[in-house]
């Protein structure tokens, strides 16, 4: 039989998943083509929120990888919009004047974010939360700027606000109500979760109606009705979105809210239908996964051909995606007349639940603090389930894996998917599953908003036993399923040697890694043998391989080394002498207390180094920065130690270390704290008659406090504990992981109890020792090496010739 | 279409490092490549900018027939010159040519 053309209209999460569930029905049945705007595959929309969170990266959100496409013979048009649609006879145009012509036609064009028609709101700097760009957006304006407002306090503004606050800037949300998702949630739990977000550093301006954004060309501020106007860099709307229906509407296709369809996702068009946020069934638009992947399975099934009831509508249900807070509702949220509640507030705990009866059966649910019972209350709701059925299983629910025993396998796991714990079971029990991951892949459990992975992962604890449990645990990069404990033991039981050989021996799925494991693996190599261990330049990342730091137009910093900050007549006259000599065009004093000297060519690095004939500042490295001083005792009248002393003979005896990431030391003479101690790796305070040894902090992106890990007599016991601190930091710490994650991970009490068994603190002493012995100046081993030379800073140049 | 194309000396095999790519600037600087030798001992000639935003290509990491962009870890396809997903875009990529131990890449005539 011929196969019939089947076009999608958006690239989306609606419209991919209708493909996906037409295909599960009749592979061989169609064509299909698939245009989107958006130049990426499909990916999931949802994590946005976590990339802007910094848990995950764009990198790991496709949902259809180009792949997919290919193996299921789905011609795709990346980057392409659709701009007008001829029903009559059947056929669409593009914007890069394409005409294909369709049996079957789905339109899935999503929604536009609303934008409030502010005067000033088409200024640079102001941004909705949609898509990957708007997301790229904000992490970009982060890295220049401070300040930023949210408007609008419901699901999508707070997980932005979250997300911003973690890119280090400060948050106002503004909301023109007097509470928090009060779409979602009813007023105490609104007010529950204000007090949490405040508590994360979030502000809030309720009740609050924007008049203005102002600002010359770029967004300074925005003002309200009532006058008053608050600063800021960055204005992200987050204030509701609209069916994106206009290419329907031009077509002639029938909208109203959405674009209109009926129980089988049937325009009032012919062979059109229409689904997902862009659609509108029995007067509802809906803008959550869940019901819009409903939606597609019963479209799926009418474009082939087969029966079925049909769509009937969804009872919808919230989370909020801002880790330590938990928040879920679902179903009829305020109270009616007749309407019954059973209620807990536990102010203590911060827990608080509300359950809705309407005539005896469940209608709504509210919880705060404890969301647990979310999925198993949306299912209740779903089946209008009497009241005494939630209250007798409430025993139950205790332990997670009692709730798991006892719940029936109709019920539902992921509400996104529609997967039930049924269908999870047999999965895991037909195919022998025994990771979240491979759970995802085979039954979409998990796959969109990922707010069942606790469940799914209480599942397999349950059905697969030990099997999961050996999965428990992060790998390095996604070219193994080995985590970095593993491998550092397999390392050592092997005696593996260089990192071919570990990903060989170890079974990477590539051969020769990627940027994320092939860094790390060298790392730890390094440091479990520096003895023996041969670095591999072509592991490194450029900066490390080839000392100096790369700048977006491709030319070089280079940074000399000054010990404690502390500089003199003869070096500054060297500086000055390189920079004239190489035409250096910014000279920069860094925030580390020395000289960069900006936009060096590649091929000039090594002649710079030989004229400079200073050490290497090591400002590129993963190691050892800078020790950063006050002028201490000598000069200053409140000083009570040689700070700058201490701080040359600690850079002296850590410089040129190799650590998992960065690390930068100061070193104050008085509780002043000048150098600021408080926000380094290691900060050491001096008082009168001991020094106290803060470690853990960090003035970057994270920004922490550091902890005081011990106080001390002498120099030489500084010395030694930092050296004992550093040491237990570079064997157990994850590659990249500052030192403030790392001492989060570990936990304070934890390194002070490891460095206080006299045994382990001089066996650390010993294998940091050991490290530095074979520390080289990276510049000078350079310049001493013909083949480095030639192989690393050297370009070729070639006559563009002709035969 | 027949299209000429340039055959211009690069290098010489024996002398391009492993895994580790190297600028070429052909004429007056109007042209730069990167030019990298694989662990199979392949020859890889890529134009040397990131589609993305123009990082030095010859300065990333190399893993088989991949290049990591050092500016923003994008992955690329040295023999197709493809952006690997999610990212997008495409780097052109040069023929070459080893005879005697010696790299030639064939460069279209302009
Ligand atoms: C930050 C964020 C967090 C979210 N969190 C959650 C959550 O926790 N849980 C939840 O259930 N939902 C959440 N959502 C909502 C969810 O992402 C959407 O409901 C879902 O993506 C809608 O799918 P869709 O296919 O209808 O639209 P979309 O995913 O928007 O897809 C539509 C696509 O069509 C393209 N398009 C439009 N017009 C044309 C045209 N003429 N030609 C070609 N292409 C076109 C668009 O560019 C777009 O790529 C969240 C959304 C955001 C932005």
């Amino acid at each position: 039989m011929k196969k019939q053309k089947l076009v999608l209209i958006g690239n989306g999460m609606a419209g991919v998943r209708a493909v996906e569930e037409v295909l599960k029905l009749d592979s061989e049945g169609f064509d299909v083509t698939v245009f989107g705007s958006e130049p990426y595959p499909n990916y999931n929309r949802i994590q946005l929120s976590k990339v802007l969170q910094g848990d995950t990266e764009i990198a790991d959100i496709t949902l259809n990888t180009w792949e997919w496409y290919e193996e299921n013979g789905i011609l795709l048009y990346p980057g392409e919009t659709v701009t007008s649609i001829d029903t009559v006879n059947q056929t669409i145009v593009t914007d890069k004047e394409r005409q294909v012509s369709y049996d079957k036609l789905i339109l899935a064009t999503g929604s536009v974010p609303f934008m409030l028609p502010l005067p000033g709101a088409d200024k640079e700097g102001v941004t909705a939360f949609r898509n990957i760009e708007d997301c790229e957006r904000m992490i970009e304006a982060s890295l220049s700027y401070k300040k930023a407002i949210v408007i609008g306090g419901g699901l999508l503004g707070l997980e932005a606000a979250r997300g911003l606050l973690n890119l280090g800037m400060e948050v106002d949300v503004v909301h023109n109500s007097n509470t928090l998702m009060d779409r979602q949630l009813d007023n105490t739990a609104g007010k529950m979760l204000q007090k949490e977000l405040e508590k994360q550093g979030m502000n809030f301006l309720l009740e609050k109606q924007s008049a203005e954004i102002v600002g010359e060309s770029r967004v300074e501020g925005l003002r309200f009705e009532d006058g008053e106007v608050v600063k800021t860099d960055l204005v992200v709307m987050a204030v509701g979105i609209r069916s994106n229906m206009k290419l329907a509407e031009e077509s002639g296709i029938p909208v109203n809210r959405g674009i209109l369809v009926n129980d089988h996702l049937e325009t009032e068009v012919p062979n059109v239908f229409a689904v997902g946020e862009c659609a509108e069934h029995k007067e509802m638009v809906y803008g959550l996964v869940a019901p819009l992947y409903q939606q597609g399975k019963e479209m799926a099934k009418r474009i082939c051909g087969e029966t079925g009831n049909g769509y009937q509508g969804s009872v919808l249900s919230t989370q909020l995606k801002v880790s330590g807070v938990d928040v879920f509702s679902a179903g009829q949220i305020i109270e009616e007349e007749e309407t019954k509640s059973v209620t807990l507030f536990d102010d203590w705990r911060g827990v608080y639940k509300k359950v809705l009866v309407n005539d005896g059966k469940i209608t709504g649910a509210v919880l705060f603090g404890d969301t647990k019972e979310g999925t198993r209350l949306l299912n209740l709701i779903n089946k209008r389930a009497p009241i005494e059925e939630y209250m007798d299983n409430k025993g139950a629910e205790e332990a997670g894996a009692d709730l798991i025993a006892s719940m029936p396998d109709t019920e539902m796991i992921c509400g996104c998917n529609g997967v039930t714990k049924g269908a999870i079971v047999e999965a895991i029990n037909a195919q022998g599953l025994t990771t979240v991951d491979q759970v995802k892949g085979c039954t979409n459990a998990s796959r969109s908003c990922g707010g069942c992975k606790p469940l799914v992962s209480d599942l397999l604890a349950h059905t697969a036993g030990d099997a999961f449990e050996q999965n428990q645990k992060e790998s390095i990069c996604a070219c193994t399923s080995y985590s970095k404990e593993e491998v550092m033991e397999e390392i050592k039981a092997k005696g593996l040697t260089y990192t071919k050989e570990v990903m060989n021996v170890l079974g990477w799925s590539s051969d020769e890694g990627c940027s994320k494991c092939r860094p790390a693996l060298n790392y730890y190599l390094g440091m479990l043998n520096p003895a023996e261990y041969h670095d591999e330049k072509e592991s490194r990342y450029v900066n490390e391989r080839l000392h100096a730091n790369i700048q977006k137009n491709g030319t070089y910093s280079v940074v000399p080394r000054m010990y404690g900050g502390v500089t003199n007549a003869d070096d500054l006259r060297k500086i000055a002498d390189v920079a004239d000599k190489y035409k250096v065009p910014l000279i920069k004093v860094t925030g580390g207390q020395r000289i960069d000297l900006f936009g060096v060519k590649k091929e000039d690095l090594p002649n710079v180094w030989s004229d400079l004939d200073m050490p290497s500042g090591s400002a590129y490295a993963k190691g050892l920065r800078t020790v950063k001083t006050c002028v201490g005792a000598d000069y200053c009248r409140f000083g009570t130690k040689d700070s700058m002393g201490l701080g040359i003979k600690l850079e002296k005896k850590f410089e040129g270390l190799n650590t998992p990431h960065k690390v930068k030391m100061s070193v104050s003479a008085c509780p002043r704290n000048c150098a600021e101690g408080s926000i380094k790796d290691v900060g050491i305070t001096g008082l009168d008659g001991e020094f106290e040894i803060y470690v853990g902090g960090n003035g970057g992106t994270h920004l922490r406090k550091a902890n005081l890990l011990a106080k001390v007599k002498t120099e030489e016991e500084v010395l030694e504990t930092t050296a004992g601190f550093l040491q237990y930091y570079r064997e157990t710490a994850d590659y990249l992981d500052r030192t403030s994650a790392w001492v989060e991970k570990m936990g304070l009490d934890h390194i002070k109890s490891v460095l206080a068994n006299k045994k382990t603190f001089i066996e650390l002493n010993h294998r940091m020792d050991e490290a530095l012995s074979v520390v080289q100046d990276g510049w000078k081993q350079a310049l001493e090496d013909k083949t480095l030379l030639r192989d690393l800073y050297q370009n070729l140049k070639v006559p563009a010739g002709s035969n | 279409m027949e299209k000429m194309l340039n055959k211009v000396f690069v290098a010489t095999i024996t002398e391009l490092p492993e895994n580790l790519g190297r600028t070429v600037y052909v004429g007056e600087g109007k042209l730069e490549l990167a030019i990298f030798k694989l662990s199979n001992g392949k020859i890889r000639v890529i134009e040397n900018r990131c589609p993305h935003k123009g990082g030095v290509l010859a300065e990333g990491m190399v893993s088989g027939e991949h290049v990591f962009c050092p500016m923003h870890d994008w992955k690329i396809n040295m023999s197709d010159g493809n952006v690997q997903a999610p990212d997008i875009g495409c780097v052109k990529t040069f023929q070459t040519e080893v005879q005697n131990n010696q790299v030639y890449v064939l460069l279209p005539e302009n």
